[in-house]
């Protein structure tokens, strides 16, 4: 243990390890997360968030990726128990839409549920009708919610509370799809109100 | 005569901003808000702030209200995009000549297993219980279940 050579090579071995890992976090690291600074529209481009999903939305109707296909869309996925960022980030939809004003409806607002434990279609129904926005909401099989939360690089992991009961942490940024269903950028709720605009205009101008 | 009646006057019309006002020994609970809630929802969140004027610290360890079956503390935090909720399980420190926040993005009274929906407009009852202030009891206004800040402040109503 106090071996002088032991310890060499214990670091040697922990330090390679280390330069291992920092290696593949570099590598792994621009596709895990959709886009860290959530501005660059081209960098994460090809190896960007989205694939293929087949979920149900709150009426019990089939949506895929194939069927979002035609216009843009902003995606969001979190809980109808989450009591702060998910309400704000509908309610910033609900006002960027206002802002569009009539090119609002040339693009969706999806919201995912994250939490298929609890969110039945019933419950993202009621969610999404505090909010003055046609969202499409989805919910689906657990084991395709998991596939589709990992190929759209969506961090999701149940936490259990103190109280028996369980939160969910989950990547609270939204995601911007072009009309050929195309991963574009990510954006977050507390991005200037005009330059979100811009965006999404530029989004559903392409 | 006419002074004390324009007195009384401005502290009438200047009244309503402090209405949610309470205080108790040397804390100050001011503008407990919360959104409404959806239908079917279990949960929602209180928002105030805590002014402790006194020269020790206390804390906010645990709060009930007769709409929720349990009230807790909890803190949220971003880190790369990622949310977290968490119970802050010893409570809240209200440092001594200072303030405690509990505001969207970051600490709030997490109402339990809701009894019924939180409606835009309605007052809603939590009695908040501090380490060394006792008991108070506060009313949370109800504001739009997407409601950045409390109603009548910037972004509180679009």
């Amino acid at each position: 243990m106090s071996d002088p050579r032991t310890r060499g090579l214990l670091r040697g071995t922990a330090l390679a390890t280390v330069l291992t890992l920092g290696l593949v976090v570099t590598v792994t690291g621009c596709s895990r997360q959709p886009n860290a600074s959530g501005n660059s529209a081209t960098t994460s481009q090809r190896a960007g968030p989205g694939g293929p999903f087949t979920l149900v939305d709150t009426k019990g109707k089939t949506v895929t990726n194939e069927t979002l296909k035609g216009k843009p869309y902003a995606i969001f996925f979190g809980f109808t128990r989450c009591p702060d960022v998910c309400p704000t980030t509908m309610a910033r939809m609900e006002l960027l839409r206002k802002r569009l004003g009539t090119d609002a409806d040339k693009m969706n607002v999806v919201f995912v549920s994250v939490d298929p434990e609890h969110d039945k279609k019933e419950d993202i129904a009621s969610f999404l009708s505090m909010f003055d926005a046609p969202v499409i909401g989805l919910t689906g099989d657990p084991a395709e919610l998991k596939r589709m939360e990992k190929s759209f690089k969506i961090y999701v992991e149940r936490v259990p509370l103190p109280n028996g009961d369980y939160t969910i942490d989950h990547t609270a940024r939204i995601l911007l799809f072009d009309r050929d269903g195309q991963f574009v950028d990510t954006m977050d709720a507390k991005e200037p109100e005009a330059q979100a605009v811009t965006r999404l205009k530029r989004l559903i101008d392409a | 005569m006419t002074y004390r009646i324009a007195l009384a006057l401005v502290a009438t019309l200047a009244t309503p901003a402090l209405a949610q006002d309470v205080r108790k020994g040397s804390l100050t609970i001011s503008q407990p808000w919360s959104r409404a809630t959806s239908p079917r929802a279990t949960v929602g969140a209180g928002f105030l702030t805590i002014r402790n004027a006194g020269a020790r610290g206390d804390r906010l360890i645990s709060a009930t209200s007769p709409r929720a079956e349990r009230v807790e503390i909890h803190t949220m935090s971003m880190d790369g995009g990622v949310m977290r909720m968490r119970q802050l399980v010893d409570g809240l420190a209200v440092p001594a000549g200072g303030t405690a926040t509990l505001a969207p993005s970051g600490n709030h009274i997490m109402l339990i297993g809701l009894k019924s929906p939180l409606k835009a407009g309605e007052r809603v009852p939590a009695t908040l219980r501090f380490a060394r202030g006792g008991t108070v009891t506060v009313q949370f206004v109800i504001g739009g279940a997407g409601d950045a800040a409390p109603a009548g402040q910037n972004g509180g109503h679009k």
